[in-house]
């Protein structure tokens, strides 16, 4: 198989043009065959399982959706197991967005600050204990920032809801009227702290991957320290902040524990961040879950399709952006 | 220098996992009887009220909750005495319990609520030749809890606490508040009336209560979902209790076993001579106002929210065993009927009330044991 062979007699017409794609591969030998067929296998396996999960919340949200006495998208009620069940989900996915949203625009920020002190003003010692502090943040159960959130942080809060209603208070999405603080504002708070770590970590690796000659070329020119990071290290590191983000992302649309031990859920949407109320996906599946008759179950899982869908619908939304900023992807640089 | 790094690098994940496991152990040690504190103290039965009557066997139950704590301490006794029993309840709650009966899963049930027609339909399925029926064996009052600065007594009625969790009455020195405590020192704090986000028995039979005591003011149809606009809500019982404790200005609604650590409970005005207090005895006294509603074997009761008796407390929750008259399976059958003489004995009920629940009147359990021992 070399080129004269392939110039001088074109491929029979039998010859199907993978083959001839594969030989021009290499991959002829039995170890590559191998790896070929594992790597392919698992990618298939990845693909059998989203469709068997997209397959079987489809399914059985089928069942129980014809049967809504409310509208599905619109309803602001939660009574599954009612005869006929009446139940909406435009409460919950009201929640689940705005809270994430929330805990991207706190954590963001201060994990891109973390990683950047990490690798380019700490001391070495200095930054690998912080670094393994953030780390050790992704240890703990959902279930302990839970416990936590409900008795440290919230009681906590309420000097800080009322600094917020007097100077912001005017806006009508910072107005307090005196309730507990176990908002949407306080979930918030609360899944920025869990979502650190991830962004956190992979942001770190990114920047430390910054190209050093950019960075020595950008010193000298005679650029500061923050010129440098503005110029290379930033500009590097945005595609992978974003993936990093969208891994935070992920978790706090999906966390449970955590939200049911301290938002207070209701049925309603308040214009207000600081009155309690509202509710998520997850907790709610949480929440509901033990009492429901076979109908209530049903009715959780087409709830859960809906996060399903809104979280692939984040993902897909995130690789577009990442693809638009290809050029600075690591592969280039 | 890179492989330094690595090292570290595993050292500080090997580290991650030894705390983050030690968390997770942790949080899996706790569980319901924790939240109950009295039943690790629970009684030991006299060994002559426990009859084995040769029963083996391993027999599964599922249901309420809400008689978990009860059931703990029963089947502690029980299987003290009669060795060759195994009992191993479930408490996922009334609806799952029920669903496990009717399929045949369980030997026996626990339940908030009584059956409905169409959940005894089902049982005759399971029961050969019979059907599923309800057995009050455990009763207890439902406190209602309040945190308000300054106030130690308080004195509500069903009319102010539908209008309270309705949203209706929002500050605490609200007049209709002020004239069923006079001498009381009303703060002019907004109330913050707390709900369960879950599902639950409890929320049933507190809703129950306020539509039946006072139907003008509470509208909602009822169930096991909270149905009432606004408030605030938390998980479980447990989670109410702690609410309470820590906002000024809540008042809620749990189990009385919930209400310690210095929650203070309302005394209801029902019309009584004096307001009545969320007592063991005080529940028991409204269990038997009761009427029996169920048909034949079946012992569902209806309780008398509206009640004026004296020390009578109507906010009470009675929970049921649930089993099949006839046609109960044979591998199970003589240690269920065997347990459920036992709990249903003197010294089963009697040991009720150390537990924070109510003893089911004499009356009732007389028909009950009747009903136990006809069992086949």
């Amino acid at each position: 198989m070399d080129i004269s062979t392939k110039t001088t007699a074109p491929p029979a017409p039998a010859d199907p043009p993978t083959l001839q794609k594969r030989a021009a591969r290499g991959a002829t030998r039995p170890g590559d065959r191998i790896f070929l067929g594992l790597s392919r296998g698992s990618g298939i396996l990845l693909l059998v399982i989203m469709a068997a999960i997209a397959a079987f919340l489809t399914y059985r949200a089928s069942l129980v959706l014809s049967k809504n006495d409310g509208n599905f998208l619109t309803t602001f009620e939660w009574n599954a197991n009612a005869t006929p069940p009446v139940f909406g989900i435009a409460v919950l996915a009201f929640g689940t967005i705005v809270s994430s949203v929330i805990a991207m625009a706190i954590a963001v920020p201060i994990a891109v600050g973390i990683a950047l002190f990490i690798t380019h003003y700490a001391p070495k010692k200095i930054g690998g204990v912080i670094a393994y502090v953030v780390d050790l943040l992704a240890a703990v159960p959902s279930i302990v920032y839970g416990l936590w959130g409900a008795l440290f942080l919230v009681p906590h809060l309420t000097g800080f809801y009322s600094w917020l209603n007097d100077y912001f208070g005017w806006t009508g999405i910072l107005e307090w009227q005196g309730g507990a603080p176990r908002t949407l504002l306080a979930v918030g708070i609360l899944l920025a702290i869990m979502i650190l770590p991830i962004i956190t970590n992979v942001s770190r690796e990114v920047f430390r991957q910054a190209p050093l000659m950019h960075q020595e070329a950008a010193l000298a020119l005679g650029a500061t320290r923050w010129e440098v990071i503005r110029m290379s290290v930033i500009p590097f590191g945005r595609s992978g902040v974003i993936s990093a983000s969208m891994l935070g992302l992920g978790r706090a649309l999906g966390e449970t524990m955590a939200v049911a031990t301290v938002l207070s859920p209701s049925f309603e949407i308040n214009a207000s961040l600081l009155d309690p109320g509202g509710g998520t996906f997850a907790q709610n599946i949480a929440a509901k879950f033990s009492e429901a008759t076979e109908q209530g179950r049903d009715a959780l899982i087409a709830s859960g399709l809906v996060l399903f869908i809104i979280t692939l619908v984040v993902n897909g939304a995130a690789r577009a952006i990442i693809a638009r900023r290809k050029e600075y992807s690591g592969a280039n640089a | 220098m890179k492989l330094q790094r690595k090292n570290r690098l595993r050292a500080l994940s090997l580290g991650a996992i030894a705390v983050s496991g030690a968390l997770a152990l942790t949080a899996c040690g706790s569980d319901d009887t924790s939240a109950n504190g009295g039943s690790s103290s629970g009684p030991t039965a006299k060994a002559g009220s426990i009859k084995c009557d040769d029963a083996k066997g391993q027999l599964l139950a599922n249901g309420s909750s809400a008689q978990a704590n009860a059931i703990q301490a029963w089947v502690k006794a029980y299987t003290a005495e009669c060795k060759d029993v195994q009992i191993n309840y479930k408490p996922e709650g009334s609806g799952a319990g029920v669903t496990a009966f009717t399929q045949g899963q369980v030997a026996f049930a626990g339940s908030d609520s009584a059956l409905k027609p169409e959940e005894v339909t089902a049982s005759k399925k399971v029961c050969s030749g019979g059907q599923g029926i309800d057995l009050p064996m455990v009763g207890g009052p439902i406190a209602v809890g309040y945190n308000v600065p300054g106030v130690d007594n308080l004195v509500l009625d069903a009319k102010t606490l539908a209008q309270i969790f309705d949203g209706k009455i929002s500050t605490w020195d609200d007049a209709a508040i002020a004239k069923l405590n006079p001498k009381a020192k009303l703060p002019k704090t907004k109330i913050q009336a707390f709900h369960r986000s879950d599902e639950s028995g409890t929320t049933d039979n507190f809703t129950k209560y306020l539509k039946a005591a006072s139907p003008a003011d509470w509208k909602y149809s009822g169930g096991k979902a909270w149905q009432a606009k606004g408030g605030q809500s938390a998980q479980g019982s447990s989670g109410l209790a702690q609410q309470v404790k820590q906002t000024a200005g809540a008042i809620s609604y749990f189990e009385l076993s919930y209400a310690k650590d210095g929650i203070k409970t309302v005394d209801l005005d029902t019309g009584a001579s004096a307001p009545v207090k969320a007592t063991v005895e005080n529940a028991t006294k409204a269990i038997s106002e009761a009427k029996t509603v169920g048909t034949g074997k079946d012992l569902a009761l209806e309780l008398n929210y509206a009640t004026k008796a004296d020390g009578a407390y109507p906010i009470t929750l009675v929970t049921y065993e649930i089993v099949c008259d006839k046609g109960n399976k044979a591998d199970t059958f003589k240690a269920t009927k065997s347990f459920l003489t036992y709990i249903a004995s003197q010294d089963g009920q009697d040991s009720l009330a150390a537990l924070g629940y109510a003893p089911i009147p004499a009356e009732i359990n007389a028909k009950v044991r009747e009903t136990v021992a006809s069992l086949s």
